[in-house]
């Protein structure tokens, strides 16, 4: 028994303070791979903040901004041009969903929405593997993988650029919902549909815009974590890894996704790491939700989600 | 020859699993449908009785099957109370959490515990044969026929259960739960004891629907088979089909198993030489299509669909 | 009629339809053999499933078109996807074992699980080359199963036994840090009681680190591999798990040439992600890779030059295409060996079954089918339908797979009394008993 009380909460805090340069190691491991999980929340974020909707099919977004450009580029298209098709492609799926999906389903509860964007996630997953094949494209971003160390810290370049890309990500989004004409209309829709829509903004123009900003999130989640693990179908997955920092963060808040990843990011690395090996490992997946639930009896609406308030 | 090949063929790769998905669907629509609870959780619950029912006819195997899978489901059930408890503080998407920490930590730790399937080697359960008034229902051999009419006859019992308990007390206080919580609890609605209750019972059902899903279905199982998918893909049918619809339930397990099933056939039947790998995209394809046109026509689900077709053909062919 | 109509007259035409399609069975006619062939070339774990896929059917079109089949019966397959999912890849056997399938190769744990208690009953040999149950190695209480020619755990003793002879004797591993990283399944764990005892009987330290599947994000395994610093690294992973472990272990620095994956972590799939990072990544194999072998010329002159291919011809030789390649070969000499009852029939079930259990491919037989040298002389056995056979290294150089080892036996010592005891667990679960072999002769 003692043995287990000193397993929980005296082993793991030891070996902490005995090697600092690993703990600091893992720590940035905790933010980089926190701020990854972040850029794929960011994508969920945004559609459900307008429009209300869980986009399931977000990872399967991410996969297909990825394959697309990957394609591209081994079809001998210059990455700059690449890049540009690839935003173009975006945007018009933003544009066919708006059209095909959500008008003919507006003001269905959320859940038939939701239960549209599964619809959506079987056809894009069928209709991405169907034009750019199933195999492992390997996505070159120009910065090596590769670890230098300082301090007795090693430090992965990769990992870094990671997250300078998604803070640089949440600065402009920042900008564009608290500075730009078109961001107050997201943030009033956001609050009310039907009040913006009587002070004349225009629902179906919001839904595109939201849609294409989501769509161009998606192709940066999709090259970081293309960079990572080759382009392939796995890549649809990511979502599941999004899903606890998109809870805590509280669905609708910018910031929350950012910090929500963090923290999970952190915790469940801390946890795996330092108490992973007293029960055998692999309890970052569950670990994760755990935080996330933990934090959610404190404040049910998330850490930055809108307060709930409850009327009869 | 031919016909008992083809209806093994029927019984073994689409009716049984869709008689269990819908016994799943029944439960999830309970929780998720009728009291209003988003649960993500269903593969989790649905492990919880496939494990209990493979522990509890290997140490009782006098035991009737039909008793190990109802105890199967209490464990579930009990299990499920567990990860009920923060619906009180958590509620709507952020109710998910709950359920889907349910989910990857149960599956966690059926994988991680070797006791769970007997320190077998293979790390996997596999259904023991065991009968019911002399027939052989689980076990490698058990006739596809068989394992259908056992799987039949719960789901029929457990639709008839749950259909009476919907139109009771318990039923309209889920209901009104689900509708106005806080108007729910000044009229006298305890919310604890609503909400738990619809859990534990949903997770009953999921729990008998997972030890079907071993033992009737599939025959032995990793922990694999029990991933979030499964979770996702119950939602989908309690979706489709029809959030708050007894019916619905099967019918979006009709949806879910056989629409796939009939898009596969399609080339084969129209002698269509397409490799496979694009048969399954277009399959795919159609298949995302479909829920999208479905939703489109009809957002509240099947069910309702059904009920319009049933009062039309009432009418047909004199609607005046 | 309205939208709402046509829908529900859609919906009736969908459900009601199925049973109208119920697949008409052929029932065998004792003039071709049938091979359903459980394939996974779309999802996400395509990229392994692609190659095999593509090396099983071209070398089955290569005996078709060079020698109009075996022994001058034809062969005929149909693909059934399955996305490596296992309920799906049911769906494709129950579908397709009514056309009179001589034997099924599942190419998936969980599908090969649901497949071994249905294999006596059904009357269809499965055969899970090098993947599956280990404990089906013992032919004496899984008849209908066999898995040769070598598996998971003689894999994992032929791995430390490489690792020995590389630090220069068995009994230099004494105090050596061995990882074994391993897929978070039933499948992943299959090495762990083996390393474990060898771990003890060699005095290596052994640490275990899981990786949940799907595996794309494995950042604390790799601290804690950073962390231990390891001598070696012994890899059981699948899908995108490989790629991400590959490309992290090289960004953390580790020495590559240490790090070794099992068969099926070692692919071309698996290393083009990391590029460069991944020079010097080995991999355990049966067989080895690369074209330069007769068979490969024969494949190119029958089936590409005849535009029958179902693959690019580039592609031929990566280890997975080998694997297919390789699998059919083993699959039609079983065919063959079985036919020797048959008269030059097609073999019936029965017959189907001894010839995998009596099948002996000789050097001389590898040598006239062209493929001296690819893999290994193998003869199964009523008690042994493993057959133990022996393990290459093959390592990675930017471009593609060496063979550097010669030929590693399995520590059969440990192996087989392993195998043995479980036999008899996983048996019991299904009412299995023991047949004598003796009496077989």
């Amino acid at each position: 028994m003692t043995e287990i009380l000193y397993g929980v909460f005296v082993g793991p805090f030891r070996d902490m303070a005995g090697s600092p340069a690993f703990l600091v190691e893992v720590l940035l491991g905790g933010v980089a791979t926190g701020l990854m999980y972040s850029l794929v929340a960011l994508g969920f974020v945004l559609i459900f903040k307008a429009s209300g909707v869980f986009n399931f099919a977000q990872g399967v977004m991410v996969l297909f901004a990825a394959l697309t450009l990957v394609g591209l580029m081994e079809r001998g298209v210059p990455v700059a041009v690449a890049l540009v098709m690839t935003m173009a492609v975006m945007v018009g799926l933003a544009f066919l969903i708006e059209r095909v999906v959500l008008r003919p389903l507006v003001n269905q509860e959320a859940i038939i929405l939701f239960m549209a964007t599964i619809g959506l996630n079987f056809f894009l997953e069928g209709f991405g593997e169907m034009v750019w094949g199933a195999n492992v494209k390997k996505l070159d971003v120009g910065i090596p993988d590769r670890s230098f160390i300082v301090a007795g810290v090693q430090i992965n370049q990769l990992e870094m650029s990671a997250a300078a890309t998604a803070a640089v990500l949440v600065a402009i989004l920042a900008v564009f919902f608290q500075r730009t004409r078109i961001g107050r209309a997201l943030r009033a829709v956001a609050d009310d549909h039907e009040a913006a829509l009587s002070i004349g903004i225009p629902l179906k123009t919001i839904w595109l815009i939201v849609w294409s900003v989501a769509g161009l999130v998606a192709i940066v989640a999709g090259i970081m974590w293309g960079a990572k693990s080759g382009v392939q179908f796995s890549l649809s997955l990511v979502a599941l890894k999004a899903l606890p920092v998109l809870i805590l963060g509280g669905f609708t808040s910018v910031p929350g996704a950012i910090v929500g990843g963090l923290i999970v990011g952190v915790g469940e690395k801390l946890g795996e790491v330092y108490w992973g090996p007293l029960v055998g490992g692999a309890i970052e997946n569950w670990f994760a939700y755990v935080i996330a639930l933990v934090f959610l009896l404190f404040r049910p609406q998330g850490l930055f989600g809108e307060r709930i308030i409850e009327r009869v | 020859m031919i016909y008992r090949e083809a209806g093994q063929y029927w019984l073994q790769a689409v009716l049984i699993p869709f008689l269990i998905y819908s016994m799943a669907a029944i439960g999830l629509n309970l929780l998720t449908g009728y009291a209003g609870q988003l649960s993500l959780g269903t593969g989790g619950f649905m492990a919880v009785g496939g494990y209990a029912a493979f522990k509890l006819t290997t140490a009782f195997p006098w035991l009737n099957i039909v008793v190990v899978f109802a105890l199967a489901g209490v464990i579930a059930a009990l299990v499920g109370l567990v990860f009920g408890v923060p619906s009180l503080r958590i509620k709507g998407f952020y109710l998910a959490v709950a359920t889907l920490a349910a989910q990857f930590f149960l599956i966690w730790l059926f994988n991680k515990v070797a006791w769970f399937t007997n320190y077998a080697s293979s790390g996997t359960i596999t259904a023991p044969p065991r009968t019911v008034a002399g027939v052989m229902v689980t076990g490698p051999l058990a006739t596809a026929g068989a394992r259908y009419v056992a799987a039949l006859g719960l789901v029929m019992l457990g639709a008839l259960v749950a259909k009476n308990l919907v139109r009771g007390r318990i039923g309209r206080s889920w209901m009104a739960i689900r509708d106005r919580d806080i108007a729910a609890e000044i009229i006298g609605v305890r919310p604890l004891r609503t909400k738990l209750l619809a859990f534990g019972i949903s997770s009953f059902y999921c729990g008998v629907a997972g030890a079907e899903y071993v033992f009737l279905y599939l025959g032995s199982a990793e922990t694999l088979a029990f991933d979030i998918g499964l979770s996702f893909l119950v939602l989908f049918m309690v979706i489709i089909g029809g959030l708050g619809s007894i019916l619905g339930s099967f019918l979006g397990a009709a949806f879910i198993v056989l629409v796939p099933i009939f898009l596969t056939n399609v080339p084969h039947m129209l002698h269509l030489p397409l490799p496979v790998a694009l048969q399954k995209q277009i399959e795919l394809m159609v298949f995302g299509g479909l829920i999208i046109f479905f939703l489109i026509v009809e957002p509240h689900g099947l069910a309702r669909l059904w009920q319009i077709a049933k009062e039309k053909l009432r009418l047909w062919p004199f609607p005046h | 009629m309205t939208l709402r109509a046509c829908s529900i007259a859609l919906l009736a035409v969908l459900v009601a339809a199925g049973p109208a399609l119920a697949p008409a069975p052929v029932v065998a006619q004792g003039k071709d053999v049938f091979i359903p062939l459980l394939v996974y070339r779309t999802g996400p774990f395509a990229p392994s499933g692609i190659p095999i896929a593509n090396g099983f059917v071209d070398y089955f079109t290569l005996l078709n078109e060079r020698d109009g089949g075996v022994n001058g019966v034809k062969i005929t397959w149909e693909e059934c996807e399955t996305q490596y999912d296992t309920k799906q890849g049911v769906e494709c056997y129950e579908r397709l074992k009514g056309r009179g399938a001589a034997l099924v190769n599942p190419y998936s744990t969980g599908i090969t699980y649901q497949l071994i208690p249905k294999a006596p009953v059904d009357k269809v040999p499965v055969f899970s080359m090098g993947y599956g149950m280990s404990a089906s190695s013992d032919g004496r209480w899984f008849p209908w199963v066999f898995n040769f020619p070598t598996n998971y755990w003689s894999q994992a003793s032929a791995v430390i036994r490489y690792i020995g002879t590389q630090e220069g004797g068995l009994e230099k591993l004494k105090g050596k840090k061995i990882v074994h990283v391993f897929h978070n399944s039933p499948y992943g764990k299959e090495a762990n009681p083996t390393l474990e005892e060898l771990s003890r009987k060699y005095q290596f330290e052994l640490t275990l680190l899981p990786v949940d599947t799907p595996g794309q994000e494995q950042k604390s395994t790799w601290l804690q591999v950073r962390k231990l610093n390891p001598d070696w690294i012994f890899m059981s992973g699948w899908g995108v798990m490989n790629q991400v472990a590959v490309k992290e272990a090289a960004a953390i620095g580790f020495k590559m040439d240490h790090f070794i994956g099992n068969w099926w972590s070692s692919s071309d799939a698996d290393v083009v992600p990391a590029g460069d990072g991944a020079k010097g990544y080995k991999g355990a194999t049966f067989h080895a890779p690369g074209t330069n072998f007769k068979v490969h010329s024969e494949i190119v002159k029958h089936v590409y030059d005849k535009g029958k291919g179902a693959g690019k011809k580039e592609e031929m030789g990566s280890p997975l295409y080998n694997r297919g390649v390789v699998n059919a070969m083993f699959s039609a000499e079983a065919i063959r060996t079985a036919m020797k009852g048959a008269k030059g029939q097609a073999p019936t079930p029965e017959q189907m079954r001894w010839g995998f259990e009596n099948l002996n491919l000789t050097e001389k037989r590898l040598e006239e089918i062209g493929m001296k040298g690819f893999t290994h002389p193998i003869k199964v056995t009523c008690e042994d339908h493993e057959g133990s056979g022996p393990v290459l290294i093959e390592q990675w150089d930017g471009k593609k797979w060496n063979i550097v080892s010669d030929w590693i036996q399995p520590m059969k010592d440990v192996v087989r009394p392993k195998i043995e005891t479980a036999a008899v667990d996983e048996a019991k679960k299904l009412g299995y008993s023991q047949r004598d072999c003796g009496k077989e002769k």
